[in-house]
């Protein structure tokens, strides 16, 4: 087994995908000949042709939509928006078409297909490099949402995306493409290679959708996280010293509510934390969760730590990154209350 | 009046409205036959002035001329005038059955039946139409049981959508109908990425995109003449202009400024302009860009000149904003008169028949309706129940939605 970055892992699902599965179709603007801005694809026109793997015009409606007319024809198309910023121009065949396709044609036609974008900030990417829109998503009924935060998970829940028959928006954190970010922003960057959620096994294995990990035990207090707060939470949790059980959400969309639950029953405590702004963010939907099932197990009030309500700033980055300064502060106040 | 040189903001307004006397005098309109039928391996850059002419093949005379004749025996002729009498004929029926409270809603394509009627007939089994909401021609033609459309229409628990979309978005991959949407545009693009998956895999499957003269302001159209440009995948992209888009006349999606065929030029497609109430300019058309698909030649864009001439859904009342005798001015007819006309010309129809077609018709439609409203309607009989609405949102249904079923059912009181 060997050790790989997250973009590596991705770039190994597309590939084991694409030999398992001739209807397995990637495309998107820059993707091809070049190999993707972030090189997720890169070999995999060489290896499989043109008409497997190609560039786009830059027009992510378009990406989006025939997307849809190649997997109603029976492909599983595995597209790349090149920023999840960028994917409201395809809002609308996203919603209105890939999510309701089944339901609306009484499942006579299907949209089995992947969207991926690189998503979260903490890179100084400023207003349109840097959004988590995972809350746009997680709302429409009929999509699935995933999000991992290791290579070993990025490489799995991504070949069990392609493989799913309903349409996934999976979210690539771009902060951990080369290496896991606890947040610590002026400490020297660890690559992937020194990690241990860095070992990805060759050959194909999934990691379920609707499944989250307990990332690190505890007994205190329930942190729920994904993407890059998932590291930071870790982070805090050890500087702190506070035993935080720390549970990688992964996917959003279906949930894993029991896993929430039986912890949160377990420390009586809870914070959730995510990169995206606060208002209608998807805590919120965590928050309400945890209060519908754990309510009578509650010690203190579920507290959220979260971007704040504006848009991603360029200079004040680390202001607005919800980093361990501001997480270990809500874990302090949530263990006193 | 001087001119001040002070700015302004142009808005096109149509040239009539309610209260106005209607004339269509400034339409150009060429004679029957006139305009050349190219070979279907024309280059596009070889037949631009097709974009901006109208191709005709019915004469006032009744006669079908020129190069784009015969492109149909008369027996299938007179399939297709019955397929445009059947639509016709279950549109006024499903008018009626709205105003009487059987159900919400329905669109008719009154004046618009030649387009999907005779497109259709081009078509083989396995290829894909991507329809708006006034392609139901396209049904008609392919042989999908009228009933099936009508439990549709009364959202009965025989409605093959199980009571979740609204009257008129039907679907059926089995007839090459893709499910419609309520959102404009979004389909046309899905066609094209339809047909690259036909090329993908290797086939000559034709992927057919529908629009109306409004939605071509969207930029799903734009993706789609991109899309269709850039990969030169096995497709038709068909615009609709019947001149209105509910109230917003086609100027405002600047069909004035160019013609709407003409918006292919600048992606290299060939793109042709046809009267949209000849059934056999239609088809012939249809037939020549369908086989420059199945060649693979490459997509054509299609405009096809037509006139709303019913509301634009039962929720609407065009006497607001339109002359009330504005059809009656259309100077392309009725195409469901016209080729009746042709055929009777020919000698091999006659008024007593169609007269007796007409209520051979009305009593099939007559029947189908019976069939269905004793199903059920939107208010009554047998309809969808709460686990038709929760199904199909995912192909397995995941536990958020398997409690919220439940619920459902105990607020219900069945639980």
């Amino acid at each position: 087994m060997a050790k790989k970055t997250m973009i590596e892992a991705i770039r190994d699902a597309h590939h084991i995908a694409m030999e398992a599965d001739e209807k397995v179709v990637v495309f998107g603007e820059d993707v091809g000949y070049f190999g993707g801005v972030f090189r997720c694809t890169a070999g995999l026109q060489e290896k499989f042709g043109k008409a497997r793997c190609f560039d786009a015009p830059i027009c992510e409606g378009g990406i989006v939509g025939a997307a849809i007319g190649m997997a109603a024809y029976g492909l599983r198309p595995c597209i790349e928006i090149q920023f999840a910023d960028y994917a409201y121009p395809a809002y609308d065949q996203i919603v209105s078409e890939a999510a309701r396709l089944r339901h609306r044609s009484g499942g006579q036609f299907t949209a089995p297909m992947v969207i991926r974008m690189p998503t979260g900030g903490g890179i100084f990417g400023g207003q349109t490099h840097s959004q988590s829109p995972e809350a746009l998503f997680a709302h429409v009924s009929g999509l699935k949402t995933v999000i991992p935060s290791t290579p070993y998970d990025a490489k799995g829940l991504l070949l069990a995306s392609i493989e799913d028959n309903d349409p996934v928006i999976f979210l690539e954190p771009k902060r951990l493409y080369n290496g896991p970010f606890d947040g610590e922003h002026d400490k020297s960057i660890v690559p992937w290679s020194k990690h241990d959620d860095a070992e990805v096994p060759d050959g194909h294995y999934t990691v379920p959708l609707g499944k989250a990990k307990i990332v690190r035990e505890g007994k205190d207090v329930t942190i729920l996280a994904y993407g890059t707060m998932v590291h930071v939470a870790k982070k805090t949790a050890e500087d702190q010293g506070i035993d935080a059980e720390v549970i990688d959400l992964r996917t959003l969309v279906p949930l894993d509510t029991e896993t929430i639950a039986q912890s949160v029953q377990k420390t009586g405590r809870c914070v959730v934390v995510h990169e995206a702004t606060r208002t209608c963010g998807y805590g919120a939907e965590l928050v309400s969760i945890v209060n519908e099932l754990c309510f009578w197990a509650l010690e203190a009030p579920v507290e959220r730590v979260t971007g704040w309500d504006t848009p991603y700033p360029h200079s004040q980055e680390w202001d607005y990154f919800p980093g361990p300064k501001r997480l270990g502060a809500a874990l302090n106040q949530i263990m006193e209350a | 009046m001087t001119d001040t040189g002070r700015s302004y903001l142009h808005v096109p307004e149509p040239s009539f409205r309610p209260g106005d006397k209607p004339t269509f005098d400034e339409m150009i309109i060429p004679q029957a036959g006139a305009v050349r039928r190219p070979p279907v391996d024309v280059h596009p850059d070889d037949i631009q002035d097709l974009a901006r002419t109208i191709i005709r093949v019915m004469s006032s005379d009744n006669e079908a001329v020129g190069e784009w004749a015969a492109s149909l025996t008369d027996e299938e002729a007179l399939e297709g005038l019955k397929d445009m009498m059947r639509l016709r004929t279950m549109d006024a029926r499903l008018l009626r059955a709205q105003r009487q409270g059987k159900t919400s809603f329905y669109m008719q394509a009154l004046g618009e039946e030649a387009v999907a009627c005779a497109f259709q007939k081009a078509l083989e089994p396995g290829d894909m139409n991507f329809p708006t909401y006034r392609q139901q021609g396209l049904l008609i033609t392919s042989g999908y049981p009228m009933t099936s459309m009508m439990n549709q229409i009364f959202s009965n628990s025989q409605d093959p959508m199980k009571g979740r979309q609204l009257g008129n978005l039907y679907s059926s991959k089995e007839h090459g109908f893709f499910s419609i949407s309520g959102n404009l545009a979004t389909q046309f693009v899905q066609a094209v990425g339809w047909a690259m998956a036909s090329a993908i895999e290797g086939n000559d499957r034709v992927g057919v995109g529908w629009i109306g003269d409004g939605s071509t302001a969207e930029g799903d159209f734009h993706a789609g003449l991109v899309f269709a440009s850039t990969y030169q995948p096995p497709c038709v992209l068909n615009i609709v202009n019947n001149q209105w888009a509910i109230s917003t006349y086609q100027g405002i999606a600047r069909g004035n400024a160019a013609t709407f065929a003409s918006k292919g030029l600048a992606f290299g497609l060939p793109s042709l302009r046809v009267d949209g109430n000849d059934y056999l300019a239609v088809h012939a058309v249809a037939k020549w860009a369908i086989e420059r698909a199945r060649k693979r030649l490459g997509p054509t864009l299609i405009e096809y000149v037509t006139y709303r001439e019913g509301a634009h859904s039962t929720s609407d009342d065009p006497s607001a904003y339109r002359p009330k005798d504005e059809a009656d001015g259309w100077p392309l007819g009725d195409p469901i008169e016209r080729l009746k006309g042709y055929l009777i010309a020919k000698g091999v129809w006659s008024e007593d028949r169609h007269a007796q077609m007409a209520s051979q018709i009305e009593d099939e439609v007559a029947a189908a309706q019976r069939e269905s409203e004793a199903i059920g309607t939107l208010l009554e009989g047998d309809k969808p129940g709460p686990r038709d609405m929760f199904e199909d949102v995912y192909e397995e249904m995941p536990p958020h939605l398997r409690e919220q079923f439940a619920q459902s059912l105990k607020e219900a009181g069945e639980g």
